[in-house]
């Protein structure tokens, strides 16, 4: 393992994660106001129908897959008792399924933003590079899935990156173990990260704003007035500069 | 039983003039920001015609509101939790800004920059949007007196039921004006449609407001409001609607609209209501009760019992006899010449309006007869199917007997008070056959017609004798001894110590910073002098 390797597969990733974690704390407390999903339904309707759904819901898929795939240990699937084969199988057709649906869902939102004018006036600098971002994991994620695991010969993931990133969580990463996976998974895992450090300042937040507790609340809420610190002069309330959006 | 306080609008549309100040002065107000181009929180709408957004009271279209299911328990028409969890990503029943309009402004630069020419440079429209050369095609008013009446008003959804044959002659004789505002109802489908719970009703006012911070752009509201009037901001990516200017009402002020009226006809007070009835009267199994239901909700605040039941719940005294003078109860419970405005949504508006007789009485002028003639203009409202029929699609979900009778109250005014100054005697046969009294007749004109500021707008202020500690910005009150610490009133403050080295305008020598510690306060100081507990210190080491 050399300076290189220590850089991008451990510090990095490090790195990403505080800023993800601190700067959601930041944005939490400095800007609930900006924090939204900034919906773009009311400007065009017919390609979100489509792109929406086939976005979100595939990439619930995905994330559900790399929980499975990167997080959960092979010697536990194992210890249920699934062979290696029904595993890859699975993980393949899955995979297979999530990858398609996120990648069509990408393309109508990507084809969307880009020549639709009224959503493309309301996308800010950070959007795009959360967009582009997003366009590279996705591309490179769904090469592997379809290339190597379902067409081609496969590859174990679990045996490389899922213990270097496992590793990273157990503060003892695994180096070696991502060096020697194929380039396609380590800028996979790289653009991952930087998606990470840059999803805080993006509207990306509003993943974490899934409304579960509609479910089973009151159907009609009461509050009382409550008064509040009348703003600083000229900030609108806010101490720090909205993010994320130009205007 | 709770009771609760709503300080709730009444309009005469009678007196509606169509003239669009109340909807500009509001613009003016909230909504003249990025963003909120499209947005009026006010709007005046030409009826018939097909308002704005274009068919919002199509909800079989835009499932806006309540239904009853088919076990007659009350559902939202969009469908149920789930169902909105799952449409997150993309909200079926949301309205398009094609649907309202797209927003556009002028490039008014081209006049004085384009060069001498034989021809008159022109003003090119601009999207508010994009910034684009655009054709405007609509606009919030774009159907404003009949305008394009064959293709707008033809496809208003209140002439539901009306025959094509009777629908092309009545447009030609019959148009009222329809001022709109939020209804912040007792049961409103946008608060429960709200995924986040950004949105709430007000305690003290019955206020429906959103919580900006909360809002996380899921959009339901916009959907579920069958009035349309919660609106999205398409640049903060948040939901905005009529806020019934809360800072004034807070302050005993009436609304930008009602304050700016030209033709004085709103009326704002104070309703009292039983909030534990609500749900009961919003699921009556016909829509044609659902006005005697919401009637039912409401209390009559000069009963004694009722006056307790709301001290007991928390409502203040000056909020309870702003309740008794309240323009609005007389108007609505008292009168009963007020009508809320599709009723069956279910979602209990609280802005009223007094349903339009002047196109009544104008048909009647037009066949040569006076107005004041009961018989002659009793037999026209029942003659004018159409209007009838059209007011009840509007205001009692098609009960003609309702809206016939609120126009025979209010005919039955006219002849009265039209008898009265020319000293003619008295028809006691008018009254009787409107159900009215000579005295009610005349305690309703004055209410409609001649009430001054005080009388149409009886306005409580809102108590927040304790907010003032939380307001302060430099130095907390309410820390123990402080201005707000009632307990320590007894006693003499003890006077801050005195600090050398400053002539103080405006403010003391030091102040107590919010964590308790005396600071020097750099307000007045001259600049040279010492400048003892500029970094704060505790009052005991303070010099």
């Amino acid at each position: 393992m050399n300076s290189w390797d220590l850089w991008w597969w451990v510090i990095l990733p490090y790195l990403a994660l505080v800023t993800f974690v601190v700067g959601h704390i930041w944005r939490w407390r400095y800007d609930q106001f900006g924090w939204t999903s900034r919906s773009t339904q009311l400007q065009e309707g017919r390609l979100l129908k489509w792109g929406g759904p086939l976005f979100h819901y595939g990439a619930f898929a995905a994330i559900a897959g790399h929980v499975l795939g990167i997080l959960v240990p092979e010697s536990f699937t194992r210890r249920l008792g699934i062979p290696e084969n029904t595993y890859r199988w699975f993980s393949s057709v899955g995979g297979t399924v999530a990858a398609l649906a996120v990648l069509a869902g990408v393309a109508v939102l990507a084809f969307r933003r880009t020549t639709v004018p009224r959503v493309r006036a309301t996308t800010s600098p950070v959007d795009w590079l959360a967009l582009i971002l997003l366009a590279v994991v996705i591309v490179l994620g769904v090469i592997p899935t379809l290339g190597i695991n379902l067409f081609g010969a496969g590859y174990d993931y679990r045996r490389s990156v899922s213990l270097w990133f496992r590793g990273l969580f157990a503060g003892n990463p695994d180096v070696p173990a991502i060096t020697h996976a194929p380039l396609i998974y380590q800028v996979h895992a790289t653009a991952a990260w930087a998606i990470l450090a840059v999803w805080p300042f993006t509207r990306l937040v509003h993943a974490w704003s899934l409304p579960l507790w509609y479910l089973w609340r009151p159907y009609v809420l009461y509050r009382r007035r409550v008064p509040a610190h009348p703003a600083e002069p000229g900030t609108g309330g806010r101490r720090w500069r909205r993010i994320g959006v130009r205007y | 039983m709770k009771v609760m306080a709503q300080v709730a609008m009444v309009m005469n549309l009678d007196k509606c003039i169509g003239c669009h100040t109340c909807s500009v002065t509001c613009k003016q107000t909230w909504t003249n920001r990025p963003g909120t181009e499209y947005v009026w929180f006010n709007n005046v709408e030409t009826k018939p015609g097909a308002g704005y957004p274009r068919r919002y009271e199509d909800q079989e279209k835009w499932k806006g509101g309540w239904t009853l299911d088919r076990r007659g328990r009350l559902r939202l028409k969009a469908g149920g939790r789930l169902r909105k969890l799952l449409t997150l990503f993309h909200n079926p029943d949301m309205p398009s800004l094609d649907d309202f309009y797209e927003p556009w402004t002028y490039d008014y630069q081209s006049l004085t920059t384009a060069p001498l020419s034989d021809t008159f440079p022109s003003a090119r429209p601009k999207s508010q949007l994009t910034g684009r050369d655009m054709r405007p095609v609509h606009g919030p008013n774009w159907d404003d007196d009949l305008a394009g009446a064959a293709e707008y008003a033809a496809a208003d959804p209140n002439l539901r039921g009306l025959a094509e044959r009777v629908r092309l002659e009545f447009e030609h004789t019959f148009m009222f004006y329809l001022p709109r505002i939020c209804e912040h109802c007792l049961n409103p489908s946008c608060v429960a449609s709200c995924p986040s719970g950004a949105m709430y009703k007000r305690e003290e006012d019955g206020i429906v407001l959103v919580d900006e911070d909360r809002c996380r752009g899921w959009r339901f509201c916009v959907s579920g409001c069958p009035y349309k009037k919660v609106y999205f901001n398409h640049r903060t990516g948040k939901a905005e609607k009529c806020t019934f200017c809360y800072p004034r009402i807070e302050a005993g002020q009436p609304t930008i609209c009602a304050e700016t009226c030209v033709g004085r006809l709103r009326h704002l007070g104070v309703m009292l209501y039983d909030a534990d009835a609500v749900l009961d009267a919003a699921s009556v199994q016909d829509d044609k009760d659902l006005y005697e239901a919401q009637l039912s909700v409401f209390l009559d605040p000069h009963e004694d019992w009722v006056r307790e039941a709301a001290a007991r719940d928390g409502i203040a005294h000056d909020w309870i006899e702003a309740a008794r003078r309240s323009p609005v109860y007389a108007l609505i419970k008292e009168h009963r010449v007020a009508l809320p405005l599709h009723p069956e949504y279910r979602t209990m508006p609280m802005v009223w309006y007094v349903p339009p007789l002047s196109p009544v009485a104008d048909a009647v002028h037009a066949t040569g007869y006076h107005d004041d003639d009961p018989d002659r203009i009793f037999a026209a409202i029942d003659a004018l199917r159409i209007p009838v029929e059209y007011l009840a699609n509007l205001f009692t979900a098609g009960d003609t007997a309702v809206v016939e009778g609120v126009l025979r109250k209010l005919t039955a005014m006219r002849g009265h008070m039209r008898a009265k100054q020319l000293g003619d005697p008295a028809d006691r046969r008018l009254l009787e056959r409107a159900g009215a009294t000579a005295d009610g007749v005349e305690d309703l004109y004055r209410l409609l017609a001649v009430a001054k500021y005080d009388e149409r707008y009886v306005i409580p202020k809102t108590h927040a004798e304790g907010s003032g500690a939380l307001m302060a910005q430099h130095c907390s009150l309410d820390r123990p001894g402080g201005v707000a610490d009632l307990a320590s009133h007894d006693e003499v403050d003890p006077a801050p110590p005195e600090l050398p080295g400053l002539a103080a305008p405006g403010g003391g020598a030091h102040f107590r910073d919010s964590d308790g510690q005396v600071r020097f306060n750099l307000l007045g100081w001259n600049g040279s002098a010492p400048a003892p507990g500029l970094f704060g210190g505790t009052e005991g080491s303070a010099p």
